[in-house]
């Protein structure tokens, strides 16, 4: 039932939006940072940073028919049904598309976690279970548009399910677990409402957007978006060269990640800048550190210098202070005095 | 042009291209001139498009679609039911009250409007549905506190306002359906040059008018407007025209003054004509004058025709543009947008949340079995999942039947979570004596205690009270950080209106029960009254009346917090507090951290 995939906006021609535009980029390298949230006044593009991103993403390996989208590499990952398999055959795979799955407004509960497959259940008779969202974005995204409005009990399910990895039906005679490993990807208007503090803590990296107030980058953010809305293929053809760039810096990226060094004294700075700043819990440093080798990774750095680090903290940081909502200006100047006092300016 | 022209040719652009425009925010009460607008756009909309009225409170399975039921049963097989939004896909829907629009309904629109499409993951169905559509919300707010969601208005080419019209200057239709039609062939050829682009970006820079999206809906409209003219470039003539009516209504900023822009008539002038010889005003109509119709605007535009033959430079371009949009802001506009700025700045939010009533309250949680009886309501689709895989089983009793079977072990009911919201309400003295004492710590400790609540998610409302009577600052909201914005720019002096204050926040108190939450009043005071609820000063009758204030407070058993903010514990603002039942605290002479652990041992007592 699903159309055609619309033609997206490419990620290279997004104007501005460094912050956003890196964070995203770190989260998409190494998923285990834990995804990020981008808040930010209307109209600054957040969606389309979000979708940008799905394109720019290299396909990945897939065991066919799998629901679950199971990592023929990672037995360990699997779900039951490709455990149950016999061990002697080897799963066939295939490359897919990595999932970028929308939690649409209005979803229902069903939708989310899975239910009873009504159309068999109506039809055959049959008890079948009907994989819903999060079995979908296994592996992949989970893009989750004005979070702030996102109604009680699904923030529930998600803070549980982003938590384990793991997603647990118990409905309606069912009882299904598969794996529900994503990185949630949110955004939002602060000024619609705030975040529940658990769910906040799900997101590795939080950044802040403001409306470009440069005149000149404005004039550029509507005139190619005219030019896109004109003629949309002649667009992505057009910026397919940035994008495929940027495609092969972030493959080249994650090859490099398991045999990044973080020297001791980077490992050192992390660790007391969190300390300055009293985060709780070790999220903090585990994330700060993640980003950090992420990002030199990206910049094809030998090891994770400082400069990696300072240029992170912030969006690794800021939704992890205890919290004084009410300092407006707030967290991010209080990152960079204690990056001050703990690292030198 | 006359605002009648304004109305009637955003009707005409927006029906040559609704999805680039994103729609018209039409402020009306009910009136002829709003219904013969609406007549006019669905004359000009080519008749197969839809449009298509929807209510503010549409269920979100209307909206946006789900498992038709009814088809579902029939057919035993899932039927999926397009929602109102991709059932009007190309057309416009028509929102009626969109000034009660729930952040999330408005939230629901905005998705459809950015991309076009709607997807749907409800009910066992999910769909990708196109939804090209223009929104066109029937804004009937009357009051300053109600308004269109701010988030919307964004994705909203054209606010018009039709509550200054004189009922018998009839809207005259500029286009007809033919127009529209040769409009609409033409618009994909339309080119519209960088530099003209430029200065409307630069213009709605200036007059602060909205996000970026606001400057790519005035390209849009630029470009609509050049389609009905039918050319296939953009004008000058064109842009000024998207300006006018795109920024005009937004602007939130003048630009500095420039030295004598001779193209360009200031806009106080240009506004002191009256309108088209207009006939002569029925004196029982009251005169709206924030909506007086700047006028004038014809010799402007010739000396700018005849410019337009030379060369112009980017400059003057943006500088014509902005002329025309700047003569167009209704009056008083500016004036009203500054004293309110503190609600204005983030309307749609605060409303969240607040509108559940009925006696099935709050929000959906959840399903389980049981039977549905008083508060609980039954759960079709639930119960029929539950049902379904029995059916074979159960059909089994009278073949060929094809009736669902529900058995009573099926039946689902939906469960409500009655999460009992807590309001905090700050009724903050700012009166000349409070000022002198401890304006600035009352500040602080309210400051201290918004934290608390934003542990607990509560909603806050502050208001203040001072010289004759009491403000709402800022009526209930999440948004802790409007809270405190609200309290940063709260100026001291005046006398104390003690026992209005009281009764504000009494109001307030009152109206969150309604609504099924849980308020709690934070009064912070010297005690000394000395202005009566009448705005009359006197001592004695001020104190007499906050007595009698105090005592509607402990009637209605609400929890009460009395911080008092005189230099001393004084006696006057304990028997006060004794009054009300309410827990006393004298703020003390201290370091914000005593201060802070006072209020936090505070906190959690008045809150229960």
């Amino acid at each position: 039932m699903r159309s055609v995939v619309r033609p997206v906006f490419p990620f290279s021609a997004i104007v501005g939006q460094d912050d956003m535009k890196l964070a995203l980029i770190c989260a998409a390298l190494d998923p285990s940072i834990g995804g990020v949230l981008v808040l930010g006044d209307r109209g600054t593009g957040k969606s389309t940073a979000i979708r940008a991103l799905a394109a720019l993403l290299p396909p990945m390996r897939a065991i066919v028919d799998c629901r679950y989208a199971c990592d023929p590499a990672d037995e360990d990952s699997w779900c039951t049904e490709c455990r149950e398999r016999p061990a002697n055959t080897a799963p066939k795979d295939r490359a897919i598309p990595v999932p970028v799955v929308d939690l649409p407004l209005g979803v229902t509960e069903d939708r989310v976690v899975g239910a009873l497959d009504l159309e068999r259940a109506l039809s055959q008779g049959v008890k079948a279970f009907e994989p819903g969202l999060l079995a979908r974005a296994n592996r992949g995204f989970l893009y989750i548009d004005e979070v702030n409005l996102l109604e009680d009990h699904l923030v529930d399910l998600l803070i549980d399910v982003a938590a384990s990895g793991e997603n647990l039906v118990e409905r309606e005679g069912l009882s299904v677990r598969h794996p529900a490993r994503f990185v949630l990807i949110g955004s939002g208007n602060p000024e619609e409402g705030e975040l529940r503090p658990q769910l906040l803590d799900r997101f590795g990296l939080s950044v802040d957007i403001k409306t470009p107030t440069v005149l000149a980058d404005r004039i550029e953010v509507i005139k190619r978006r005219d030019e896109f809305e004109r003629d949309k293929a002649a667009f992505i053809a057009k910026w397919k060269k940035a994008d495929d760039q940027l495609r092969r810096r972030l493959v080249a990226g994650r090859k490099r990640l398991s045999g990044m060094v973080i020297p001791d004294e980077v490992l050192e700075s992390t660790a007391k800048l969190c300390m300055q700043l009293g985060t709780d819990g070790l999220r903090a440093e585990l994330t700060l550190m993640r980003a950090a080798r992420a990002l030199a990774c990206f910049e094809q750095a030998d090891s994770v210098a400082e400069s990696h680090l300072r240029r992170v903290a912030t969006a690794a940081l800021r939704h992890r202070l205890r919290r004084d909502p009410l300092d407006e200006s707030g967290s991010g100047a209080r990152i960079d005095r204690a990056i001050e006092e703990a690292l030198g300016s | 042009m006359s605002a009648a022209g304004d109305a009637a040719l955003a009707a005409s652009l927006l029906a040559v291209d609704p999805a680039g425009l994103g729609g018209v925010c039409l402020r009306s009460l009910v009136q002829p001139a709003r219904s013969d607008w609406l007549l006019m756009l669905r004359s000009l909309l080519p008749a197969a498009l839809p449009l298509r009225r929807i209510p503010f409170n549409i269920a979100d399975g209307r909206l946006l679609g789900g498992l038709d039921l009814a088809a579902t049963l029939r057919a035993n097989r899932p039927i999926a039911d397009r929602g109102a939004l991709a059932a009007s896909d190309g057309g416009v829907v028509v929102v009626t009250m969109a000034e009660r629009l729930t952040a999330h309904t408005a939230a629901c629109l905005n998705a459809v409007l950015d991309s076009g499409e709607i997807i749907v993951q409800r009910e066992g169905v999910e769909r990708h549905d196109s939804a090209r559509i223009g929104v066109v919300a029937l804004d009937e707010s009357m009051e300053a506190d109600e308004h269109v969601p701010a988030s919307l208005l964004d994705r909203l080419a054209f606010l018009v306002d039709l509550n200054g019209f004189d009922a018998r200057t009839p809207l005259v239709q500029l286009h007809d359906a033919e127009d529209i039609l040769a409009a609409r062939q033409l618009l994909p050829r339309v080119e519209i040059a960088a530099d003209i682009v430029a200065a409307l970006c630069a213009t709605g820079m200036t007059l602060g008018a909205g996000s970026p999206r606001v400057s790519q809906l005035a390209v849009n409209a630029a470009r609509a407007a050049a389609a009905l003219d039918g050319r296939v470039s953009v004008t000058v003539d064109d842009a000024t025209t998207a300006g006018t009516l795109v920024f005009a209504a937004r602007a939130t900023q003048l630009p500095a003054p420039r030295e004598a822009a001779p193209d360009a008539p200031p806009p106080d002038d240009s506004a002191a004509p009256p309108e088209p010889p207009a006939p002569p005003e029925p004196p029982a109509s009251p005169e709206p004058p924030a909506a007086e119709p700047p006028a004038a605007e014809p010799p402007a535009d010739e000396s700018r025709r005849e410019e337009l033959e030379v060369e112009i430079t980017q400059e003057q371009l943006d500088e014509i543009v902005l002329a025309a949009t700047r003569a167009a802001i209704p009056r008083g506009l500016l004036a009203s947008l500054r004293s309110d700025a503190q609600t204005r700045g983030s309307t749609g939010a605060g409303r969240t949340g607040t509108l559940r009533s009925g006696g099935l309250r709050g929000r959906p949680a959840g399903v389980r079995s049981g039977t549905p009886r008083g508060a609980s309501r039954l759960n079709v689709i639930e119960t029929l999942r539950a049902a379904a895989p029995w059916q074979r089983l159960r059909g089994r009793i009278v073949p060929g039947d094809a009736r669902v079977r529900i058995d009573a072990s099926d039946l689902r009911i939906t469960r409500y979570q009655q999460r009992s919201q807590t309001l905090t309400i700050f009724a903050v003295d700012a009166s000349g004596s409070a000022a002198l004492n401890r304006l600035a710590e009352a500040k602080g400790a309210v400051e201290l205690l918004l934290a608390d609540c934003y542990v607990r998610r509560d909603q806050v409302a502050v208001l203040s009270f001072r010289g004759r009577s009491a403000d709402v600052l800022l009526p209930p909201t999440r948004s802790l950080v409007r809270a405190k914005r609200s309290l940063a720019g709260l100026p001291g002096g005046g006398g104390t209106p003690l026992a209005a204050g009281i009764q504000s926040a009494f109001g307030l108190a009152i109206q969150a029960q309604r609504r099924g939450e849980t308020p709690t009043v934070v009064l912070l005071t010297d005690g000394r009254a000395n202005v009566t609820r009448s705005g009359v000063g006197g001592r004695d009758a001020a104190h007499a009346d906050a007595m009698r204030a105090a005592r509607q407070l402990r009637l209605s058993r609400l929890s009460v917090l009395f911080i008092d903010t005189s230099p001393r514990p004084n006696p006057l603002a304990e028997t006060l507090a004794a009054e009300m039942a309410a827990r006393y605290i004298a703020l003390p002479f201290a370091s914000a951290q005593a201060l802070s652990s006072i209020v936090t041992a505070a906190a959690p007592r008045t809150n229960r």
